[in-house]
């Protein structure tokens, strides 16, 4: 039978809801899944695992891979690649994933492919992903046998029910050696507390309509209720007003959150690119014409001061 | 010192995409090709890093057909880079085949210290060809680099992760660094630069010399398809108690988000 191993992710000792993305396309394929872990706390996620029905999942505790590093990561994927030889390994289309991957890849020649958004394993691999920042999407085909590496991003595929009964054996990973030429530094952490933009499932963005730095407040005031990450326009990051992590877009981040508030963003093409392909999307602006409505499913227009406060009551009010 | 920049020829981010009739590709008759923007932190990231360390040579680097990527490199050559490799292939290869021919580009030319690239290209967005030519080359990288500092055969690089999370890492040359926006502010090419480009060498390479063939490719894009026509925006109307209203009552029950 042939193999998936898919590199799950835990925040607070769970499986992270993108973790459960990946795993659903495991559990719906005929091949035996594996997982696999490193870090703090990476071996308790055994038990949560059977019910995905994973046959072994590996992780790793040594200190070397307490806090990510290209080197020790690469050498622990390598170490159980080398072992299980899968033909598919799975997992999340984020910054970790995106850096060590390709170095698997080219270490392993592997086919390679990040940012999918439709994948189904079977018989054969039905793989789509968008191209040119989204203005089209297309297939992914595959030339030869070789193992693929694929990463989903997340938000795209849909969690199934997993109820199998399979009691997963965990087994630890002791690694080797690393030729210890990338060295860690210092870890600068920003607002860990929210889900980064590129996994959020609702973003509120804010763009030069907010006025100033200072009437970010709002859109905070509004993303806490819906359990929103707060992103930007690039303009305000040009401008000063938020930093760099925040901007959604060309030359930020590609954001596919199921519902994305615009508040005061125009929609200039680069950033339509980084988020057109929100499943929902609000727009608030006083220009009836602005370009983000073309994007939109429901548009406001009025003036996003007075808007904003009722928006953010009404949806506390609910959730509470 | 020998640092290489790696470079991908893209079409223009205001490019209308069209597709071929049969779908299997885009329909490239009337694109404007830039070099992509990434690319340019890494070739600005490059010139600096000569303009304060003096005996360095910086080698631009980029694959493609060569009667349309050769403006890349002149452009590369204006902005301040001394010489090009340019490896003509005229068929798409995917990210793995182009590492390989890169990083074999890259070898053929002895030691180096550095190599730049920018964290991905704009037109598939697969941001995985650094990290490979790195595999390659046996070297360390860094990716996502929004700022560098040199010194005694070390790179300290700062990358910024999840949640606007800032990791810093110190990598022993010769490393890769895979430029992000903000790493520096790429010039423009002046007049008297685009004059000099002209004059500067570009080594012609093919795929063969290199000892990698289009048939190594792994991956292919195929099935291009436009997106589907989103349903028109629905305008709410009213005061904005009432639009709030309208917008909660949609987004409960119409689209069932919250």
């Amino acid at each position: 039978m042939k193999k998936i191993l898919v590199l799950v992710e835990s925040k607070n000792g769970k499986l992270k809801k993108s973790s459960q993305e990946v795993l659903s396309v495991a559990l719906n394929s005929n091949y035996e899944t594996y997982t696999c872990a490193a870090g703090e706390g990476s071996g308790g996620l055994g038990t949560e695992l059977g019910v995905w029905g994973v046959q072994k999942h590996y992780y790793c505790t040594d200190t070397s891979v307490a806090q990510y590093n290209p080197e020790s990561y690469q050498q622990f994927f390598a170490q159980i690649f080398e072992t299980l030889k899968p033909d598919v390994v799975l997992g999340t289309s984020n910054m970790l994933a995106r850096d060590v991957m390709p170095r698997l890849a080219a270490q392993f020649d592997c086919a390679y492919m990040s940012d999918i958004t439709e994948l189904s394993i079977g018989d054969d691999i039905i793989c789509k992903r968008p191209m040119y920042a989204g203005k089209c999407m297309a297939q992914v085909s595959f030339t030869d046998e070789s193992s693929k590496i694929l990463l989903v991003r997340a938000n795209q595929i849909p969690v199934v029910d997993a109820s199998k009964a399979e009691s997963t054996e965990a087994v630890a990973v002791t690694l080797n050696g690393t030729a210890g030429k990338t060295e860690l530094v210092s870890i600068e952490k920003g607002e860990s507390e929210k889900l980064d933009l590129t996994e959020a499932d609702v973003i509120v963005s804010g763009g030069r309509g907010m006025k100033d730095a200072d009437q970010f407040k709002l859109l905070y005031d509004l993303a806490e209720p819906l359990h929103a990450t707060v992103g930007a326009s690039r303009a305000v990051v040009d401008l000063g007003w938020v930093p760099h992590s925040l901007q959604v877009g060309q030359t930020g981040k590609t954001v596919t959150p199921t519902l994305y508030i615009a508040v005061g963003i125009s929609g200039a093409i680069q950033h339509l690119a980084g988020m057109s392909g929100s499943k929902f999307i609000v727009a608030i602006n006083k220009d009836e014409k602005a370009p983000i409505f073309q994007k939109a499913s429901y548009g406001l227009v009025g003036d996003l001061f007075e808007i904003l406060p009722v928006l953010a009551e009404k949806v506390k009010a609910l959730k509470a | 010192m020998r640092i290489f920049v790696c470079i991908k020829q893209v079409p223009d981010t205001e490019t209308r995409i069209k597709l071929s009739s049969d779908s299997q590709k885009i329909e490239t008759g009337g694109v404007k090709w830039i070099i992509s923007p990434y690319d340019e932190f890494a070739i600005e990231e490059a010139i600096r890093f000569k303009e304060s360390h003096g005996d360095a040579q910086v080698t631009a680097v980029t694959l493609g057909p060569k009667a349309r990527v050769n403006n890349a490199l002149l452009t590369a050559m204006a902005m301040g880079a001394d010489d090009s490799i340019l490896i003509d292939s005229e068929q798409d290869l995917d990210a793995l085949t182009t590492a390989k021919a890169l990083a074999a580009a890259i070898k053929a030319e002895g030691d180096f210290s550095l190599v730049f690239s920018g964290k991905e290209a704009i037109d598939d967005s697969v941001s995985a060809v650094g990290q490979m030519v790195a595999q390659i080359l046996e070297i360390p990288h860094a990716s996502v680099v929004s700022k560098a500092t040199y010194e005694e055969g070390k790179v300290t690089a700062e990358r910024e992760v999840e949640g606007g999370t800032k990791e810093m890492t110190k990598l022993t040359m010769p490393a890769l660094i895979a430029a992000n926006k903000g790493l520096n502010k790429p010039r423009f090419a002046s007049l008297p630069g685009i004059m000099k480009a002209k004059k500067k060498p570009i080594k012609n390479v093919t795929l063969d010399d290199l000892g990698v063939s289009a048939g190594q490719s792994k991956v292919k894009f195929t099935n291009f398809a436009l997106p589907a026509e989103k349903p028109p925006c629905k305008m709410i109307e009213g005061d904005p108690q009432a639009q709030v209203s309208e917008l909660i009552r949609l987004l409960q029950e119409e689209a069932k988000v919250l």
